[in-house]
């Protein structure tokens, strides 16, 4: 790619070093490149005598541990043979991205942001009137978007070195997830939303790649697959939203839909509609209900993809989608309202069912589902950089969250496999009392606890704190309050938001601090064998914890509210976000900021604070880690326990109610019903007359169907012209 | 320069290219023939054909950047027939090359399969010419009857022979009742001229004209059967699935491209005056064959039929082309013909690459775990699939294909909105068959005790890889090919204004 650059020079910017944005997405992309050859090559040795060499991933987490069945030996297959290069190209490209993003961050901070760089690469695709430019936008939304990528992204790039490096495919793990990073770069970047939409798709195919990356096990496969048709069912969302666009606008850039948006009428049709499919392109992108259920499966893949895709980027993409958009969603309250009470209610909901998982990264997996409700929350209410904020947070803690889970399953995992133990390594019943093993990993995990449940000066404190005052102070005067829902005043529809908020965050506080107590305190349950095999993870996996750890520990301080002006410079990330943002977030308010007395503000966190500590104490209070047995001696649970451990039997019902009858109809009606069974019994074999009638066509072929063809044509024939006749 | 029609020779010059490849395929027959049927003797008139069709694209380009037109006739001279011309000789191309491998595995001697693909394709030029109704017929009947020889030529087959008569039957059965509306159309209009007819509906008033109606519809059944859009499509399965690969693909592609192609033009040339009554009836063949396609795809376990209601599905995209009756609905058909056409042929020849002698192996079961015996066969059948269901940047070129027909139809004159939802929906659908044949090949280890396939033979490999590539690089940079079915787009001057709005 030789990018036909036209650098817009008036802009401040393109005199720094930020001109090179476009190697931003090209790095990683560099490293898929050299990652996927070394995995072909490598591939091609194998060759087909010897297909066993994949079949090792068979026991759920760690890779590389082949078969304990097939050859009953300690000894770790053979690394593979490119890993050394892979376990430099990998990351590498992610440090190089990094470092490149740092410095055009720099630059950025020492020039006036009012307006977006924008810069042309090439000519893409005329369309009629519409000239669509490959373009990239930078501005400090997509800035901020970048620098949790590529951080976080070269964290878990690096953790993953230690997580992975025994796996027969690993030069392919890294090639998918150089590429993942590839497309999230180019979604955030994007300066269209057709770019826009590339880079989506194309993360979700990573996502669908990555999931299935230990694809002996059908459950993963199957997870993929439902991971990517869910998505597609959002795609389609998007999709017609951008048809919309098109139509109504007749552009695709996101600053011309911005500025023509501005135009239309507050609260109109058109605006509505392209939010509220905009928002079903969310939905699906960040598991939102009512298509969530492919997330906690998702975490079939590897642990640290879950925290990467699954937790800190790709499923915040829909958030980001929300924030882009703003000037679209600031003209339609209706549509609004619908996602923050689409996203209270998926907080609420996924907490509930948080509260009883006994997987690990199933936890996690619902928290997330839960926080990313809290986003949605935020920027519904036109909060943006609320939202953005706690994506930030969020990305640092849960993606700590998730890697300390790597670290305790891949422990556990070692240990279960050096006895010969065929027990589930993600099983928290079969955890307890790691403390003693794996002090580090306890106590960044802890301090991630006490972020996600919003204690106060830990990151997540400031951003779901900022989250609830945002949406207390819409309640009344602001657009969001004049408009109504399915004939509830907005008013109402936001307590009732505000309320649901509230309620997660307690239970959020309940089922952390319970993941915390069944995994690291009370007595160890793993199990007399394993236990002198329990020990701290690699430094090259404890590493990019402890870092996160620090980010989560002080990441609440990008954006300190006033309240709290006394520790730190205030609304640092409200400042930067300011010109992307700030005109929408108006617009929502009526045009003057939000304002809440003193003396509100003062109860609403300490209201807040009350209800974290509350939830903690109440979670150690309450559950006895010392009472648990381990897995295989656990009796079936029963009643409500077990309503939320089957997460509410949505699966479940999503499979009776949409995917069995497709399937069966496109089997039994369309296929053997229609084309065979109907026709074929009706005009073929059940009516002699019929087929005599055909007797022309040579006895022989009626026992073909060449008859029903005929029939069938015929009938379309007669449908045909009747269709032209009778009109 | 402007060709004078009337006159024997400019006529003749007219038809260049078609003559070229007639005359050879003519030469080619009394070759193969003249020897008995061995290996060699086949690939030797497969080679000369190749050669043929070679020339024959040269000529045609050459033709292309001239900027001839002519005067009203029984023939067309502009870029549309070109750009027809173009898609059919690059299939006819294809199927040629595999064929060679593929004779060999099947044991199929005869030389003259090759030749009668030359005729076939010669049938398509003469349709992407037409611009008269009968020379519409003799070009469909031309195309069918090498076809109807060629899905039979594997003759120890019996599907091959089932199929071969059964696309017989039926595409006389169809044929008959494209001829009567070629009939009623004339005894409407007095004319069988493309031009004439466009003028003097316009001029006579004959939207509620009974016998026209009926000549229309007849005519849009003939036109669907061949296109194999639902509920006329019944055949296309069976006869997929029995035909020598090579040949199905060629049926998938070229001949669905010529039938297509000149369905367009004799619907935006004769009959946009008609537009109140073909409308709906249209309108709903895209959205069933949309929705069978896609839907009864999706329980195929063989590829080849897997493929067939693909294509079936893929006919009613391009049908809401046809529905937006304008030239940028024209553009957009072209452009998604080039992508269709280009997809179709890899995955066809990666079921070759992977199929055994017999035409076995054919069952998804055969993919699982591709990735690890062929991983380059894997990646490129990934890349048809994705670009068959209209994915970005790994399906290259299929979704601008699919861009562009969304974009035309929001923008004719009477916006399709509900059928750009129904083609959406329906490619959302269509995920649930692509992507599973995807997942099958990467997530899937190889079954104990499955071969490898067979080394694949360059010809083969060659078109899976070229196909590949070009799919993925003109996603690329598309806009030459953009440009390209811009300028091809049907242009006869005096109809051009009728066209521009045709459907009010």
């Amino acid at each position: 790619m030789n990018p036909a650059m036209i650098p817009e020079g008036a802009h401040p910017l393109a005199a720094t070093v930020a001109r090179l944005v476009w190697l931003l997405p090209l790095l990683p992309l560099l490293g898929f490149l050299i990652n996927g050859t070394l995995a072909m090559l490598g591939v091609a040795k194998i060759g087909p005598a010897d297909p066993s060499a994949n079949g090792g991933h068979g026991h759920g987490e760690v890779p590389g541990h082949a078969d304990e069945h097939a050859h009953d030996d300690h000894g770790h297959p053979p690394r593979h043979k490119f890993a050394k290069i892979v376990s430099l190209v990998g990351p590498g490209v992610l440090v190089a991205a990094f470092a490149l993003a740092v410095a055009i961050f720099a630059a950025m901070r020492g020039v006036e942001m009012e307006h977006p760089y924008l810069l042309t690469l090439f000519s893409w695709m005329p369309v009629g009137d519409l000239k669509l430019d490959a373009t990239i936008l930078l501005d400090p939304l997509s800035m901020t978007m970048v620098m949790v990528v590529t951080g976080v992204g070269m964290l878990i790039h690096v953790f993953s070195v230690g997580y992975m490096q025994d796996d027969p495919g690993y030069p392919r793990y890294f090639a998918y997830l150089n590429l993942f990073v590839f497309f999230m770069l180019l979604l955030v970047l994007g300066g269209s939303y057709p770019l826009l939409f590339v880079g989506w798709e194309g993360v979700g195919l990573c996502s669908y790649l990555l999931i299935g990356f230990w694809f002996s096990e059908k459950a993963n496969a199957d997870a993929g697959k439902k991971a990517f048709i869910m998505n597609r069912i959002g795609d389609f969302g998007f999709l017609v939203a951008m048809l919309l666009m098109f139509a109504n606008f007749g552009t695709l850039d996101i600053l011309g839909v911005a500025e023509q948006a501005a135009e239309l009428p507050m609260g109109g049709v058109i605006a509505t509609t392209i939010a509220l499919f905009l928002f079903l392109g969310c939905t699906g992108k960040s598991a939102q209900i009512p298509l969530y259920t492919w997330l906690p499966d998702a975490m079939a893949g590897p642990t640290p993809v879950s925290a990467l895709i699954h937790a800190a980027t790709m499923v915040t993409a829909g958030v980001y989608l929300v924030a882009r958009a703003s000037g679209i969603f600031s003209m339609a309250p209706v549509a609004q309202l619908t996602v923050a009470l689409v996203g209270a209610a998926t907080a609420f909901f996924a907490a509930t069912i948080g509260l009883k998982q006994w997987d690990i990264k199933k936890v996690l997996a619902y928290s997330t589902v839960s926080q990313l409700g809290y986003m949605f929350v935020a920027v519904g209410v036109g909060a943006y950089v609320a939202g953005i904020f706690h994506l930030v947070t969020h990305a640092f803690f849960k993606a700590l969250l998730f890697l300390g889970s790597g670290s305790v399953i891949y422990v556990l995992h070692a240990a279960y496999h050096k006895t010969h133990n065929h027990d589930d390594a993600q099983d928290m019943r079969n955890m307890g009392g790691l403390r003693q093993y794996m002090p580090i990993t306890f106590s960044l995990m802890w301090i991630a606890t006490l972020a996600i449940a919003g204690i106060p000066l830990f990151s997540g404190f400031f951003s779901k704190d900022e989250i609830l005052t945002s949406v207390f102070a819409r309640i009344s005067h602001s657009t969001l309050a004049d408009a109504s829902l399915l004939g509830m005043p907005g008013g109402t529809v936001l307590m009732i938001v505000y309320g649901l908020a509230v309620a997660s965050a307690l239970m959020t506080a309940i089922y952390m601090a319970r993941m915390m107590l069944y995994t690291f305190h009370g007595p160890n349950r793993t199990g007399e064998g394993e236990r002198p095999h329990l020990k701290e993870a690699p430094w090259v996996m404890t590493g990019p914890l402890v870092v996160l750890g620090a980010l989560t520990a002080f990441g609440g301080w990008l954006n300190v509210p006033a309240l709290l002006g006394a520790i730190g410079p205030v609304g640092g990330l409200e400042h930067f976000l300011e010109p992307v943002v700030g005109e929408a977030a108006l617009r929502t308010t009526l045009g003057v900021a939000p304002h809440l007395p003193h003396s509100t503000e003062l109860m609403l966190v300490g209201a807040a604070i009350f209800i974290a500590v509350a939830g903690i104490a109440f979670a150690v209070w309450r559950l006895k880690p010392a009472a648990l047995v381990p897995r295989k001696d656990a009796p079936e649970s029963t009643g409500i326990d077990r309503v939320l451990e089957n997460k509410y039997f949505v699966d479940e019902g999503y499979a009776a109610a949409f995917v069995n009858p497709t399937v069966n109809a496109s089997r039994t009606v369309l296929w053997k019903g229609f084309d065979a069974g109907i026709i074929d019994g009706l005009f073929v074999n059940g009516s002699a007359l019929l087929a005599r009638a055909f007797g022309w066509m040579g006895s022989q072929l009626q026992t073909g169907q060449v008859g029903t063809y005929a029939w069938v044509l015929l009938i379309g024939v007669i449908t045909l012209l009747g269709a032209f006749t009778f009109r | 320069m402007i060709f004078d029609l009337a006159n024997p020779s400019q006529l003749m010059q007219a038809l260049g290219p078609d003559l070229l490849l007639i005359v050879g395929a003519i030469v080619l027959m009394l070759w193969a023939a003249w020897r008995p049927e061995s290996d060699e003797h086949q690939r030797a008139v497969g080679r000369a054909s190749l050669a043929l069709v070679a020339a024959t694209i040269a000529m045609t380009l050459w033709y292309s950047t001239r900027g001839m037109s002519s005067n009203v006739g029984v023939i067309a001279v502009d870029n549309f027939r070109w750009a027809t011309d173009l898609i059919c000789l690059l299939g006819a191309f294809g199927a040629i090359a595999l064929g060679m491998e593929y004779n060999v595995r099947e044991r199929i001697l005869p030389a003259e399969s090759h030749v009668l693909v030359l005729f076939a394709t010669a049938g398509m030029m003469i349709l992407a010419a037409a611009r008269d109704l009968m020379i519409v017929f003799l070009g469909i009947e031309l195309m069918s009857v090498a076809i109807y020889v060629l899905v039979g030529l594997n003759r120890r087959s019996p599907k091959a022979a089932e199929g071969s008569l059964k696309y017989f039957l039926l595409g006389a059965f169809a044929t008959a009742f494209l001829l009567y509306g070629i009939a009623l159309i004339y005894g409407s209009t007095g004319s069988t001229n493309l031009t004439e007819i466009g003028q003097r509906v316009v001029a006579g008033n004959f939207v509620a004209h009974p016998m026209m109606l009926a000549g229309t519809g007849l005519l849009l059944v003939g036109f669907g059967f061949k296109v194999a859009a639902a509920p006329f499509h019944m055949w296309a399965p069976d006869v997929y699935e029995g035909a020598p690969t090579p040949i199905t693909a060629f049926m998938a592609t070229a001949v669905k491209a010529a039938a297509f192609a000149t369905f367009l033009r004799v619907w935006l040339e004769a009959l946009p005056g008609m537009g109140d009554a073909w409308f709906t009836p249209i309108w709903w063949l895209a959205a069933v064959a949309m929705f069978v396609g896609n839907t009864v795809a999706l329980s195929q376990r063989n590829l080849k039929r897997l493929l067939a209601y693909s294509s079936i599905a893929h006919s009613g995209y391009l049908l809401v082309a046809v529905a937006t009756g304008t030239l940028g609905g024209s553009a957009a058909f072209l452009f998604y013909l080039v992508a269709y056409t280009l997809a179709s042929y890899g995955a066809f020849a990666v079921v070759i690459a992977v199929g055994r002698e017999g035409d076995a192996n054919n069952d998804l079961s055969d993919y699982e775990g591709l990735w690890h015996v062929r991983p380059g066969l894997a990646i490129a059948m990934a890349v048809f699939m994705l670009s068959l269901m209209g994915f970005p940047i790994f399906g290259g070129i299929g979704f601008f294909g699919k861009w562009y027909l969304l974009m035309a139809a929001i923008e004719a004159p009477r916006p399709l909105t509900t059928l750009a939802v129904v083609l959406v929906l329906t490619s959302v659908v269509s995920a649930g068959y692509y992507l599973n044949v995807v997942r099958v090949m990467f997530m899937k280890a190889r079954p104990d005790g499955a071969a490898d396939p067979e080394r694949t033979g360059s010809l083969t490999r060659g078109v899976v890889y070229a196909t590949a590539v070009a799919i993925l690089v003109l996603g690329l940079v598309p806009s030459r090919v953009i440009g390209w079915s811009r300028a091809g787009v049907p242009r006869a001057p005096q109809i051009q204004a009728a066209s521009v709005d045709a459907p009010r």
